[in-house]
């Protein structure tokens, strides 16, 4: 089947089956491979797109259903070679160890702040609840989404430089 | 500025946010070919046959693969070489390889995987400890179901139990845990000219995966090359696994010419891959009056699964570990490692350690409890000071910082004031503090002497950036960033300079394993060899160029060269001393060869210095139990670490917090569950429960700095220590507030409440 949609602001027309996930429709069909597969069964978050402004696993949508619609991933994410607010504190907070989750991790983030620009940690970890992280325990990236929405005290007592 | 110590920014964290990173199943190469595996669906069974025939003729297939087509040895080379690449003659657990199907697209590879028959005869599956140790268990594994077993004997632990006056017995079992890095096991075989084999994949240990794909198609190593790709994650489950993999897909790639690509979905990943060993350990403690610890007896059990892969060396260093980190002068230890028909088990960060941390962290708390000491004192009065005798009768002899650990993470957790006795808990909602001690050896010790060393390349350019090849890995715990900061210091280049490239076997020499926190230590001390060996050769281009006479007048620190003696303001970039060093045709590479410090070990008594060094962690957790339902929350996590040196410690934090996080998961909700036939069942992630962000205490690390003396600005190493006692700080805090004990991990509701 033929569909259309906008993928980061570029417009796509593409053949596609009919059972093929957004997420192999994304990786493979428009090389897009930031967005990674971590279990495929809407368990991890790895595969975290928006698509209308809302998150979603693109792992449990079909390619077809995307028809017509708008998504970002994180390729979209940094503008003009410019890392985004998110982007910068993730890096600057070590909130990525393997990276794996990142992506993923990065656009609920980026979900959340647009509808709550100063949220709370309660709420940063509502909003990330459905994102895996093995590595990290979640406290860097939390803390790195609190500075980027410009509520982080850094810890008292630890070195930082 | 120099940069050791310095919580900079992550070398590969830029790539990361931007999902530039590219993780194996993000490469493509053309004419591939895609493969997926048939498995075995029973535990135990004789293979009578495998029929192809079907699924040969199914549309995109190229080729079935089964044992008779492997080229070279059809044994995976780790300890003992009783692992087959694709079964052959029987089948030992459920989900083993049987057949790989290849063909154009996954799809169809899948399609006609489902139509290979394997023609199997079921014998009765051995699937627990206890049953393959049984007198009359039926043999699976020469006359013993046992792959190894070491003793541990110092002094006559016999006589001086019968002289203690507590005697404390106690038996403890844990569980499996699934490493669960986000990125699966998956490889790309790419067969090149001259009958090469390249192979890009995820994994900790390049050169064991070298080792097998060589041995897996019969060709010569230096006819190999494996590069390793963007790692998602590993905690040992990239240790012996991707050998496995990369094996396959290299006899696939030689018999079909073409490349072959072979990326598990995570269902395959949790049933095929190797997990921690489930462990059961017989505990007898005796203590004097005062709770000082006077005879230890342990029996230590770990279940191996199928094949030995790991098991032996696991199980050594879970031996030498086994009565935690407390003096004592008469100890027996004795373990072994079983084999059963379930997954082979292998390495998972703490390596054997966790299993009897949770037992001794525990029975020290039931005997602080019966004695009614409090639990922080009895570790002060038995724990490891500068100057204590270990159970291999090695003494401590610098870096501990035991004691330290204890009385910060103390301090912090507000121990004194908040830690009352069990007896004195009332209400339904009850909170709870617990504590646990841990040591751990840092590096392969005396088990894995002979693969303790490392080599790295070290390359000034032409314009002064610096390039260095190692052979130990990044796989998300920081070691480009860590190694790039010791390699800036120690030649005086700047930290943005230095670039430590991803791990390509064509690059540099053998570095043995990424593994038992080896890698700061190890490749931070052979960049500092090879530093060593470059530094005086910008000194000397230096002296030319600052118009000084002597070498040792000049400093050289972080890119700029000045002279020591005249403070004139005048200094050179490191670039200018590049070009200078290549205009005075010197030679602008170094070679660092690190081996490491001397450990030994005598295999009838286990007694020697099992480990060059160790390190040391305290952590306090504190829980809040409803004693109606059993629910409990686990607070906060105070973990007090000394790793000799925090390189940077905003990436020592991130360790101590992710593994502790790990540890929670390991304490209250991870396990592998397993049918009466031995099937698994909680192969995926729905079934298979992971610690979520609503899930996460507060986790509160301190850095605890103990320098080693041999160490790269006294760094020891530490990366596997946080999970480690994680789950008996649970535990105790659970004790604590609710007077329930809980010896058999994970700790769940139904157990506080002694339904099960
Ligand atoms: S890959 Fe989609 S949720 Fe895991
Ligand atoms: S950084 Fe590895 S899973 Fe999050």
């Amino acid at each position: 089947m033929k569909i259309s949609l906008k993928v980061n602001g570029k417009k796509y027309t593409r053949e596609v089956e009919t059972n093929k996930n957004l997420l192999h429709f994304i990786r493979e069909d428009l090389g897009l491979t930031g967005t990674k597969e971590g279990c495929g069964a809407g368990e991890c978050g790895a595969c975290t797109i928006i698509m209308n402004g809302k998150t979603v696993n693109s792992c449990l949508i079909l390619a077809v259903e995307a028809n017509g619609c708008e998504i970002e991933t994180i390729e979209g994410e940094a503008k003009n070679g410019k890392l985004s607010k998110l982007q910068k504190a993730f890096h600057e907070n070590h909130a990525v160890q393997c990276g794996f989750c990142t992506p993923g991790m990065i656009l609920s983030a980026r979900a959340l702040l647009e509808k709550n620009a100063k949220p709370t940690v309660e709420q940063i970890k509502e909003a990330i609840e459905g994102n895996f992280c093995r590595c990290t325990g979640y406290q860097q990236i939390i803390e790195a989404v609190q500075d980027a929405s410009g509520q982080l005290k850094k810890k008292e007592g630890l070195k930082r430089a | 500025m120099p940069v050791v110590g310095k919580s900079v920014p992550r070398k590969d964290a830029w790539d990361k946010v931007q999902g530039k990173a590219r993780y194996v199943d993000d490469y493509s190469f053309s004419d591939i070919l895609y493969a997926t595996t048939v498995r075995s669906e029973l535990a135990y069974a004789r293979l009578n046959g495998i029929d192809t025939a079907r699924a040969l003729s199914m549309p995109g297939v190229k080729a079935v693969l089964t044992h008779v087509d492997v080229q070279g040895k059809n044994a995976v080379p780790l300890v003992f070489e009783d692992e087959p690449f694709l079964a052959q003659d029987y089948l030992r657990f459920h989900g083993e390889p049987v057949a790989l199907v290849i063909a154009e697209s996954y799809e169809e590879a899948l399609a006609a995987a489902a139509l290979v028959k394997v023609d199997a005869e079921p014998l009765k599956p051995v699937l627990s400890i206890r049953e393959a140790i049984a007198e009359n268990a039926p043999k699976i594994y020469k006359d013993d179901n046992c792959f190894s077993r070491y003793n541990i004997k110092k002094g006559d632990a016999e006589t001086a139990m019968k002289k203690a006056r507590h005697i404390f017995e106690r038996e403890y079992e844990t569980p499996y845990q699934e490493h669960a890095y986000l990125e699966t096991n998956g490889v790309i075989a790419v067969p090149g000219l001259e009958d090469s084999m390249a192979v890009y994949g995820t994994m900790q240990c390049p050169f064991y995966v070298h080792d097998a794909v060589a041995q897996a198609i019969g060709i010569d190593r230096n006819k190999v090359r494996i590069v390793q790709t963007t790692t998602g994650g590993g905690f040992g489950g990239k240790e012996d696994f991707p050998s496995v993999v990369a094996g396959q897909a290299a006899i696939a790639a030689k018999l079909t010419g073409r490349p072959v690509k072979l990326v598990y979905k995570r269902e395959e990943d949790i049933i095929a891959s190797s997990k921690r060993h489930p462990g059961l350990i017989k505990m007898k403690i005796g203590t004097d009056e005062r709770g000082k610890i006077v005879a230890a007896i342990i029996d230590y059990y770990i279940d191996g699964g199928a094949y030995s892969t790991l098991t032996p060396i696991v199980l050594w260093r879970g031996t030498v570990h086994a009565l935690g980190p407390y003096e004592c002068q008469d100890i027996l230890i004795k373990s072994y490692g079983v084999a059963t028909n379930k997954v082979p088990c292998g390495a998972y960060r703490g390596f054997g350690s966790p299993q009897v941390i949770f037992a001794g962290e525990s029975i020290i708390d039931e005997i602080a409890d019966e004695l009614k000491i409090d639990p922080l004192e009895i570790r002060r009065l038995n724990g490891y000071k500068v100057g204590s005798s270990t159970a291999t009768s090695q003494i401590i002899d610098q870096s501990c910082g035991l004691m330290e650990t204890i009385d910060r993470a103390a301090a912090k957790a507000d121990w004194k004031s908040k830690w009352q006795a069990p007896s004195s808990k009332k209400g339904s909602t009850r909170t709870g503090l617990g504590i646990s001690t841990v040591y751990y050896g840092v590096g392969l010790g005396a088990g894995g002497k002979h693969l303790d060393r490392v080599a790295t390349s070290m390359t000034i350019m032409k314009d002064g950036s610096v390039h260095c090849a190692i052979g130990n890995v990044e796989m998300g715990q920081g070691a480009r960033t860590v190694l790039a900061q010791i390699a800036a210091d120690a030649l005086g280049a700047s930290y943005e300079m230095v670039n430590v490239v991803e791990t390509d076997t064509a690059l540099v020499p053998d570095s043995g394993p990424t593994v038992a926190s080896r890698t700061t230590f190890m490749s931070g001390n052979s960049l500092m060899i090879a530093a060593a060996e470059l530094r005086p050769r910008l000194l000397h281009v230096a002296k030319d160029m600052l118009g000084e006479t002597r070498d040792e007048d000049v400093e050289l620190i972080d890119g700029w060269a000045f002279s020591k003696r005249n403070a004139n303001g005048q200094r050179i970039h490191f670039k200018e001393l590049a070009q200078k060093l290549y205009a005075y045709r010197l030679m602008p590479s170094a070679f660092g060869w690190y081996i490491a410090p001397d450990s030994s070990y005598d295999k009838d008594t286990g007694q020697g210095n099992a480990y060059f060094v160790y390190s040391y962690c305290t952590n306090i957790a504190e829980v809040e139990v409803d004693m109606e339902t059993g629910e409990f929350q686990v607070k906060r996590i105070t973990c007090a670490h000394d790793m000799g040196k925090a390189i940077n410690p905003q990436q020592v934090e991130g360790q101590i917090e992710g593994g502790t996080l790990q540890g929670m998961g390991y304490a209250t909700m991870e396990e592998i569950r397993h049918d009466a036939n031995g099937k698994m069942l909680n192969n995926a992630f729905a079934t298979y429960i992971l610690p979520t962000t609503e899930d996460t205490p507060v986790i509160d690390p301190i850095i605890v700095e103990h320098a080693y003396d041999r160490g790269p600005y006294g760094a020891k190493g530490f990366g596997e220590v946080p999970l480690m006692g994680i789950a008996p700080a649970i535990a105790n805090a659970v004790y604590n507030a609710t007077g329930k004990r809980i010896r058999i991990l994970p700790i769940k509701p139904e157990k506080i409440l002694g339904l099960e």
